[in-house]
């Protein structure tokens, strides 16, 4: 059985584009082993060979070498987590390297031992305060007309800028090859993390780097979830009336006002035009899915059932479809409604399934689920991607412990995750078929991230 | 020699002369002058307390006497007669004072009184407090795995804390709902809300007012114990009842 998902067709319209198409090859031996994802060339899948040799100095200025050290390692991990590419490794390359296009030697970047299809490369200067960066795309394989991207970046001397230049032109060179999708390299992550003694709302960068404080509430702070255009940040907290939905401005730095309801609230979710909010109430005496306008008005009620209703997610590509956990028939399950609240439907049949995470391309969920529950301890709880309409779904995670609250990055390529793998809850992030899971972070407690919508 | 004979002659001539003529003179020698009259005699006086040390609030006598005074004051009393006795209530510990005035001088006498605090009365015998009755009484209710129904083995446990809160109208008291730590934190936040619902509704029901129970979810957020063993899960699997100051 194979399931094939394409995440994107659109062709750029010169030599050398890729589509991203990832096959799934689900291997079913008996019904205790596991099923993986596969990818790799052979399956139809064709990963661009990109070599980046490091960035040059373009002039004498002392401050270059530990700005070209943060924008150049930021660079190649912007490109290697891309997903799309085949990173030429620098043990491959030639001895004289190009700082600008003047000096490019193609064939010595189109043969072996590189064998690159595409190159980027160029030179940072310091003056002064001011750090300037010029870089290049090149297709190697076109030497007549190689260019693909000259960019020009002027920011302050900073090793902070250094690395949010290296964000920007790795998205540009993503963007050009990846089938016209954003990349990812300057989107946020946010998160509950109790390293200050209080879970509290906290933000980073997608690769981890400038892990942030953002609330100060001093209680329990759980369930971030940014609006799609990042200004304001929804999230629960246990305050003196009990657990409230409370907005956060991102410009403003502060919490703005959002109406108070009574009873327990939880778990906000925006739709993807940033109108409404889906979240679970239990004003009217349980637990239930409400919606509400952005500022807080028009309040409605989605669910009737008297078991636990929680954790809705709205469909970001059509807005007309919410997904969300309920323990009406005991554990709980993920189900879907339309966003008015009828046609419910099951989507899992057994286990504990909770945290649903809806894709962009609105064709598959994300949950957490332990398939198999039974007494005593329940044993790992993993993440499983879902296709919607054929009910078909794929285990992503199999290094035991307890995986939970899946998010997709914007560009449908990557999750992120919390998981106990290592003894220790912490947020880690995977490609979307499950390979490469590395963490990132490592103090104290974080849990809960929610990827932001660009 | 002549000189010496000259100057013995003029002295006795002398002698004699003051001595004839003296005899010459008889007169009656003047009376003695009356005896000065005796000095007046001076005012004594004496104070006494009786009795000397009291507790507060007890009143004591003074009794004194004085003579040869005409202007007898105790401070703190006034004027006085020369003798006599007065009951006197002081409040803290004093030193009286007589003074006797009288031509012959002024005396003075003193008497101290010390005033003693009672002792304080015994403590009355210990009672406890309506919040000690209430966690002596009032029992929290526990949970199956992911239920939030009310266990046909808490029910004696449940009627226990209707009776008593019936018997106590008045108390105010919150029911926290609460899970053990395998669940989700989205969902156990809900599941905890249904439990405090089901207690504080139960309850309720068996006629306790509804405007004296407050309830909250702490999901697993709050656990009671942090071990990974059944006996602790259920440890975490309760409703919590919580007195109201």
């Amino acid at each position: 059985m194979i399931l094939n998902f394409y995440l994107d067709k659109k062709a750029v319209g010169w030599a050398g584009v890729a589509v991203f198409a990832t096959s799934l090859a689900v291997f079913g031996v008996s019904a205790a082993a596991q099923d993986w994802i596969k990818t790799g060339t052979g399956l139809g899948v064709e990963k661009i060979r990109l070599a980046v040799p490091d960035f040059k100095p373009g002039n004498q200025d002392p401050k270059n070498s530990e700005l070209l050290n943060v924008f150049n390692g930021t660079l190649w991990n912007d490109l290697d987590n891309a997903g799309i590419f085949d990173m030429v490794s620098k043990s491959f390359y030639p001895v004289d390297t190009p700082g600008n296009p003047a000096q490019v030697k193609f064939e010595s970047w189109n043969t072996q031992p590189p064998n690159a299809a595409m190159l980027a490369f160029g030179n940072l200067s310091v003056t002064g305060s001011s750090m300037a960066v010029q870089g290049w795309l090149y297709d190697v394989k076109n030497v007549t007309s190689p260019q693909i991207l000259g960019k020009q970046y002027t920011d302050a001397a900073t090793t902070d800028s250094a690395r949010i230049t290296a964000h920007k032109f790795a998205d540009e060179i993503i963007f050009r090859l990846g089938g016209g999708i954003q990349g990812i390299a300057e989107t946020q992550i946010y998160f509950v993390s109790n390293r200050t003694g209080h879970k509290e709302i906290w933000g980073m960068d997608y690769d981890g780097a400038n892990q942030h404080q953002i609330t100060h509430q001093g209680s329990i702070s759980l369930s971030p979830k940014i609006s799609p255009d990042g200004s304001r940040l929804a999230f629960s907290s246990l305050t003196k009336s009990g657990w409230e939905i409370l907005m956060y401005s991102m410009d403003l730095n502060r919490l703005v006002s959002f109406p108070h309801f009574s009873g327990t609230n939880l778990s906000p979710a925006w739709s993807a035009d940033g109108s409404r909010l889906a979240f679970s109430s239990s004003r009217s005496g349980d637990p239930e899915i409400y919606v509400v306008d952005q500022s807080g008005g028009n309040l409605k009620r989605l669910t009737t059932s008297k078991l636990p209703d929680v954790s809705p997610v709205w469909n970001p590509k059509t807005g007309a479809q919410i997904a969300w956990v309920s323990g009406r028939t005991d554990l709980p399950q993920i189900y879907t409604m339309e966003s008015d609240g009828t046609n419910v439907q099951r989507i899992t049949d057994q286990g504990y399934a909770v945290s649903p995470a809806w894709s962009p391309n609105g064709q598959f969920l994300l949950f957490a689920w332990i398939r198999h529950y039974g007494p005593g301890a329940p044993g790992s709880q993993d993440i499983y991607i879902m296709d919607i309409a054929s009910k078909q779904f794929v285990q992503l995670t199999h290094d035991g412990g307890r995986n939970d609250f899946p998010s997709w990055s914007p560009d449908g390529r990557h999750i992120v995750f919390q998981s106990n793998r290592n003894g220790s809850e912490q947020i880690w992030t995977m490609l979307a078929d499950g390979t490469n899971p590395k963490p990132l972070t490592v103090t104290g407690s974080n849990t809960q991230p929610n990827w932001s919508w660009k | 020699m002549k000189q010496q004979r000259l100057k013995w002659f003029t002295l006795i001539f002398a002698l004699s002369a003051i001595m004839f003529l003296g005899a010459c003179h008889k007169k009656t020698p003047p009376p003695p002058p009356p005896p000065p009259p005796p000095p007046p005699a001076a005012p004594t006086a004496s104070l006494t307390a009786n009795p000397n040390t009291v507790e507060k609030g007890q009143s004591t006598t003074l009794s004194w006497e004085t003579s040869n005074a005409t202007d007898v004051s105790i401070d703190g009393i006034g004027a006085v007669q020369p003798t006599g006795s007065q009951s006197v209530t002081p409040t803290d510990s004093t030193t009286y004072t007589l003074t006797a005035k009288g031509p012959g001088g002024t005396q003075s006498a003193t008497a101290r009184v010390t005033v003693t605090s009672p002792p304080p009365p015994p403590p009355p015998p210990p009672s406890p407090s309506e919040e000690e009755l209430f966690s002596q009484n009032v029992k929290d209710i526990y949970f199956d795995y992911d239920k939030s129904d009310i266990r046909a083995d808490q029910q004696s446990a449940l009627q226990g804390d209707i009776d008593f809160l019936k018997q106590h109208p008045n108390v105010q008291f919150t029911v926290e709902g609460h899970c053990d730590e395998r669940g989700s934190t989205e969902y156990n936040l809900a599941l905890g809300d249904n439990r405090a619902n089901a207690v504080k509704n139960a309850l309720v029901q068996g006629g306790v007012s509804a405007a004296n129970i407050k309830t909250i979810s702490y999901g697993k957020e709050k656990p009671f114990c942090t071990e990974h063993n059944d006996e602790c899960w259920q440890q975490n699997r309760r409703g919590h009842f919580v007195y109201s100051k």
